[in-house]
């Protein structure tokens, strides 16, 4: 079968070409954010063509030169767009070599490709795709008949290809946020509080003095920007607006917002799924109620965008996770066609979901449109990113279980109340402030089977052969804008389930690794979980409560993705440190060791970070967490050993690596800690107040 | 009010027209051209526009040009090229220390920091040196071998 964003962009020539002698033309498209996906994908293309890695041209996506490939979102680049370019590169490279036998007048399965030059028997033909290149029409679909190379010829997919986005991020300009364009102005846009807040009054002269140099003022319903060469100009005019405005409507928040029990109280519409409740019977039964709260993506780079209109034309450039979703959202906008409109990926700092990088490009757009000939630079300030980036959501997650006369798990139920994961795509605080016409709510896609997609619901159910099993969303109307953040609902829903799971073990009266065992049939999971058990020294375990704790989980990533085993070690006395944390994943066909390696070494790190430390603080007007102050991360003098470990499964397809090990590593953390205390902690993050209320319990 | 300021900036003296009050931030992004100095916070909190400020590593986001005239800075662009990269370049690149980048030229700054005043730094001390950079990726346990491993590579240069 044709891979669906080649099928979607079926031109090879979009994908592939040999525009110049000696090098290779790659488009894909994913945006780069430091995942080192640019990377992995020019293997796939290398490996299947048979040249040097060094000849790939990665094209920097942009509309019209790339393909569409939607999101770079979910962990679904190498699964997604490798088989693409893997297919689109196997049909280019076979047509070719048909060409090449055409000319030497030989069968093209005599011919062989030694860096881009065909040979026959080991000899040299004088041959290569360049002197072909003139022949060989590459604007035309994929036949379907070629196959790819076997995973036993491969030599350079499998192995630790250096990043070829990392160089130049060590020396100077790299990112869109250092862009300069001739002429362009610095812009800051004072923001709603609220999306009800209507502006009442601004002294817009008052604004001038205090900006200092010449500022340009564009206002339109409540959008508000200022504009200067000088960029101090534009973020003292900005500061001044922010105490001058008068708002009427402006959004009121209880603090009490912030907790998890809160959005039981919220709106909500329920989605029931899985097998009927249980009979009443005398099985064992135990129900425990987990959460985590809201979440910032924390991006170190405050989002950015750069927009000019110029001619009819509206260029626009961007660090968000797409240019042809972005460009039809800026269309809707600005109110253009989107053939008057051309969006250019440039990179920014990692996001890990929807940020505010969306909304900075729009914030551009906007001020371009209503200022033609010159470039607009809107760069967020800390304190944007913080209190106007959608936040990843907080969800409650009741759980409960029932064991068997033997002590085995037999039914398990999940509910979760979850605001949206992914309802924030699509909707830009611009166009909110413009008071334009929403756009019509966005209907929650349907997976395989014509099941209702939501985030909020992914990993519901532990990844063990359960006899009975349902789960409930609770679709939270949440009171401020929430969106995908890496794993959307995956992380949390593990991180409770695999918890859980160690307190059913307790019940079971049996260790928790020998309980899960017992609980899989799949032997890839098996063997993950046992790998992991060596590492992280399973059979040394202490005893509970003596103030030292392991814990572990597993998961498979979706149901369908990457096996992960993860294991935790902590001291906890007021705080919890960290000892060490430990993975084993196997995500199949792995492209590039090291990268996938520091994914997973990522992806533990901050989930580490949620464990401990985070929480966005709802109250007043909108989020109050605006600062690194008011929202610590985990530092490096808190970052303990984390050891990663792949099981290489080189014939099996490859899965994402990039939001798999959190759920596993929070759960694993959460499971350490409630083994040093002897006692539970169910609600993230894990305080200080906390720790010594499980303590005192 | 406006004036000519002169910094010493990886080593040359370099011009330009600014109010004291600026900060070397905007100074270094928006009047020299040297964007290796990264906005993160404009609070001194996060390191992303650290430089270094006669040995010291320090934010440039709040610091106003008109107190450091006469003083030595360097950015991550004084520390090396990709054809002649610092130590400390070429070990985060052996090591992979990295994910998005964004962090980078002020850790790399920090990390030379440290580096010239103790060139035999333990881990833990590594660790304390970069604790007020943040790194949202975390890369942190590839950046903190790859300062090492530039530390041992300098000290091996050195007794060579």
């Amino acid at each position: 079968m044709i891979p669906q964003t080649l099928q979607n962009n079926p031109s090879l020539d979009r994908w592939v070409s040999f525009p110049t002698a000696g090098r290779v033309r790659i488009a894909v498209g994913k945006t780069e954010y430091g995942q080192g996906m640019l990377t992995g994908l020019a293997q796939i293309a290398a490996e299947e063509l048979d040249v040097a890695f060094e000849r790939l041209d990665v094209v920097n996506l942009e509309t019209g030169a790339s393909p569409d490939e939607g999101l770079t979102v979910g962990s679904m680049s190498t699964e997604m767009s490798g088989a693409s370019i893997r297919a689109a590169c196997a049909e280019a490279r076979a047509l070719f070599a048909q060409a090449a036998a055409k000319r030497l007048g030989c069968e093209a399965d005599e011919l062989d490709i030694d860096d881009g030059a065909f040979t026959r028997a080991g000899a040299r033909t004088g041959l290569d795709y360049w002197a072909l290149a003139g022949e060989v029409d590459l604007d035309r679909a994929p036949s379907e008949e070629v196959k790819a190379k076997s995973p036993d010829r491969h030599k350079l997919v499998g192995t630790s290809e250096p990043r070829i986005d990392l160089p130049p991020k060590l020396f100077g300009a790299a990112f869109l946020q250092d862009l300069v364009l001739p002429g362009m102005l610095h812009a800051r846009v004072l923001r709603q509080p609220g999306p009800a807040a209507k502006l009442t009054g601004l002294d817009e002269a008052a604004v001038r003095r205090a900006a200092g140099s010449e500022i340009d003022i564009v206002r339109d319903g409540q959008f508000v920007a200022f504009m200067s060469q000088s960029e101090p100009a534009a973020v003292a005019a900005i500061a001044s607006a922010e105490g001058l405005a008068q708002w009427e409507g402006a959004r009121e928040l209880s603090p009490a917002l912030s907790e998890t029990e809160s959005l039981k109280t919220l709106p909500s519409e329920a989605y029931p799924s899985g097998a009927p409740a249980p009979a009443d019977s005398n099985r064992r039964r135990l129900s425990a109620s987990y959460g985590r709260p809201y979440i910032a993506h924390g991006s170190m780079g405050p989002s950015c965008g750069v927009a000019e209109m110029k001619d009819g034309k509206l260029t626009v450039w961007t660090h968000a996770q797409g240019v042809y979703p972005l460009r039809m959202m800026l269309a809707r906008v600005c109110k253009l066609s989107p053939d008057a409109i051309h969006v250019l990926h440039r990179q920014g700092a990692g996001t890990y979901g929807h940020n505010g990088s969306d909304d900075a490009a729009i914030d551009a757009a906007v001020i371009a449109v209503r200022r033609p000939g010159k470039p607009i630079r809107v760069q967020w300030r800390r304190e944007d990113e913080f209190g106007h980036e959608p936040l990843g959501t907080a969800m409650r997650i009741d759980l409960a279980a029932e064991l068997d006369a033997s002590g085995r798990l037999v039914d398990y139920t999940a509910e979760i109340w979850s605001g949206s994961h992914t309802g924030g795509r699509g909707r830009c605080l611009a166009e909110v402030a413009l008071g334009l016409e929403a756009p019509p709510p966005m209907t929650p896609p349907t997976g395989p089977g014509g099941m209702r997609f939501s985030g909020g619901v992914l990993n519901a159910i532990p990844s063990y052969d359960i006899q009975d099993r349902r789960f409930t969303e609770h679709a939270v109307s949440a009171p401020v804008r929430t969106s995908s953040l890496r794993g959307l609902g995956g992380p949390v829903n593990t991180y409770a389930g695999e918890c859980f799971i160690d307190e059913l073990a307790e019940l079971a009266g049996q260790d928790p690794l020998a309980f899960r065992l017992g609980m899989i049939s799949d032997p890839r999971a098996v063997a993950v979980l046992t790998r992991l058990a060596d590492m992280a020294g399973w059979d040394r375990r202490g005893p509970a409560g003596s103030g030292k704790g392991l814990g572990l989980s597993y998961c498979r990533y979706r149901g369908r993705g990457a096996y992960v085993a993860a294991a935790a070690a902590v001291s906890v006395e007021t705080e919890v440190k960290l000892d060490h944390l430990w993975c084993v994943t196997d995500c199949g066909q792995v492209i590039n060791p090291d990268g996938a390696t520091n994914q997973l070494e990522g992806g533990m790190i901050m989930a580490a970070s949620w464990a401990l430390k985070e929480q966005a603080r709802l109250d007043g007007r909108g989020v109050v967490t605006t600062s690194w102050a008011d929202y610590p991360i985990l530092r490096f003098d808190e970052i303990p050993p984390v050891e990663v470990e792949l099981i290489m499964q080189q014939h099996e397809p490859s899965a994402g690596t990039g939001e798999v090990s959190g759920g596993p590593a929070l759960a694993a953390i959460g499971n350490a800690v409630a083994h040093a205390l002897g006692a539970r902690i169910r609600e993230l993050p894990y305080t200080r107040e906390r720790i010594a209320h499980a303590l005192l319990a | 009010m406006l004036r000519e300021i002169t910094l010493t900036v990886n080593g040359r003296p370099r011009s330009f027209t600014a109010d004291d009050a600026t900060t070397l931030l905007d100074a270094l992004r928006n009047h020299l051209d040297l964007k290796g100095a990264r906005y993160g916070c404009g609070a001194e909190q996060c390191g992303a526009c650290s430089v270094i400020i006669d040995g010291d590593d320090k934010p440039s986001c709040a610091v106003e040009v008109g107190t450091l005239e006469g003083r030595a800075i360097t950015t991550v662009e004084g520390m090396g090229t990709p054809e002649n990269p610092h130590p400390l370049q070429q070990a985060f690149l052996d090591k992979q220390a990295g994910q998005c980048g964004y962090c980078l030229s002020g850790i790399l700054v920090g990390a030379k920091a440290l580096l010239d005043a103790n060139p035999s730094p333990t881990r833990a001390e590594v660790a304390a040196a970069l604790s007020w950079h943040l790194c949202r990726c975390g890369a942190h346990n590839r950046i903190m071998d790859a300062v090492l491993l530039a530390a041992e590579r300098i000290r091996e240069g050195v007794a060579a």
